[in-house]
């Protein structure tokens, strides 16, 4: 029983670096949204590269996932 | 993976109810004691129906070329010239030779992200084995392209230009190793999202069918996971795209830097 206990407080742990993949995500589209309010002309050529860093800072939240579940279903 | 885990879901085992969330991704021989003896798994199968559909997609956009193109042709148009101009936009004029690489990576990744979301469909990008295949694919693609065009200026990639020289012990490792983490972080990106995404699937449809299950309000309750469903399908759609969209356009980056050394 502890270590299933164990493996839970493991799992919600790992998930912490949630907190900077909150941060990030929230910074990518502040400075989208500020960039395209000052520009808008620029939207076009600002949109993917926004999009981009969104999927590469959600990737790291994707690993945090993956050690979740690598402890608690091995 | 049978999951042995918290005191909440043997409660729930007890009553024969889990979240068998990771049920989805096991894989199993079809076509019988043929395929059973070579092998040939779900996985397999809708890889071969993913690069059937997009032959045919792209065999019968091309195959009329009308000026005024039907839903079809204007599909595989658009896809084409999609792929055509992140290419060229990314890796210069000298990419042209690499579009057909890249756009048949990002079809298939499309093609199978996509086919994973249709109900009773494998998705065959949630195996790690395949991403880092493919990612394995574009990592000895750019290695050996940018071997071929710089020869042993290449290994001058490892050590920037104007770095002061006593530097050098600290920056060579760093860019040794993260030029080899290139197609693990390139595989585990896909594969992750794609097994994060499916798993938030079936664990919202597992609770519909539980508060179903619990008396007369239940069903009325059960309604909350179902829209979350809903909505979580769209979403995966939209992740479809991305990840494909990712995958091509971190492949035309790393073709950018083997074909131009920074």
């Amino acid at each position: 029983m502890e270590v299933a206990a164990a493996k839970a407080l493991g799992a919600g742990i790992a998930v912490i670096a949630l907190f900077g993949v909150g941060l990030g995500i929230g910074n990518i589209f502040s400075a989208l949204i500020n960039s395209v309010a000052r520009n808008p002309s620029a939207r076009d050529a600002v949109f993917p590269i926004g999009i981009l860093g969104f999927a590469l800072t959600e990737a790291v939240a994707l690993f945090a996932l993956l050690i979740a579940f690598l402890i608690l279903f091995t | 993976m049978p999951a042995q885990g918290w005191a909440g879901e043997r409660d729930l085992a007890a009553e024969g109810k889990t979240i068998d969330a990771l049920g989805q991704f096991e894989l199993k021989t079809v076509l019988g004691p043929i395929g059973h003896s070579v092998g040939f798994t779900q996985s397999s199968a809708h890889m071969l129906l993913a690069v059937g559909l997009i032959t045919l997609l792209v065999m019968y956009g091309i195959s009329r070329q009308a000026v005024v193109p039907g839903r079809l042709q204007s599909l595989t148009e658009s896809a084409y010239e999609f792929i055509q101009g992140l290419v060229i936009g990314q890796v210069g004029p000298e990419g042209k030779r690499f579009f057909p690489f890249v756009f048949s990576l990002f079809m298939f990744i499309l093609f199978g992200n996509l086919l994973g979301l249709l109900p009773f469909a494998f998705t065959f990008t949630s195996h790690i084995v395949v991403t880092f295949a493919l990612a394995a694919i574009v990592f000895v693609l750019i290695t050996v392209v940018a071997l071929m065009l710089h020869g042993k200026k290449f290994f001058g990639y490892f050590f920037p230009e104007g770095a002061p020289i006593w530097l050098a012990p600290i920056i060579i490792p760093v860019e040794i190793v993260s030029y080899l983490s290139r197609p693990i972080s390139l595989s585990i990106r896909l594969f992750a999202n794609m097994v994060a995404g499916h798993v938030m699937l079936k664990v919202f449809a597992t609770f519909i069918v539980l508060l179903g299950g619990l008396g007369v309000a239940g069903p009325f309750i059960a309604v909350l996971p179902l829209t979350v469903n809903v909505a979580l399908v769209g979403f995966e759609i939209l992740v479809a795209f991305l990840q494909a969209y990712v995958f091509a356009i971190l492949t035309s980056i790393y073709l950018h830097d083997a074909v131009h050394l920074h």
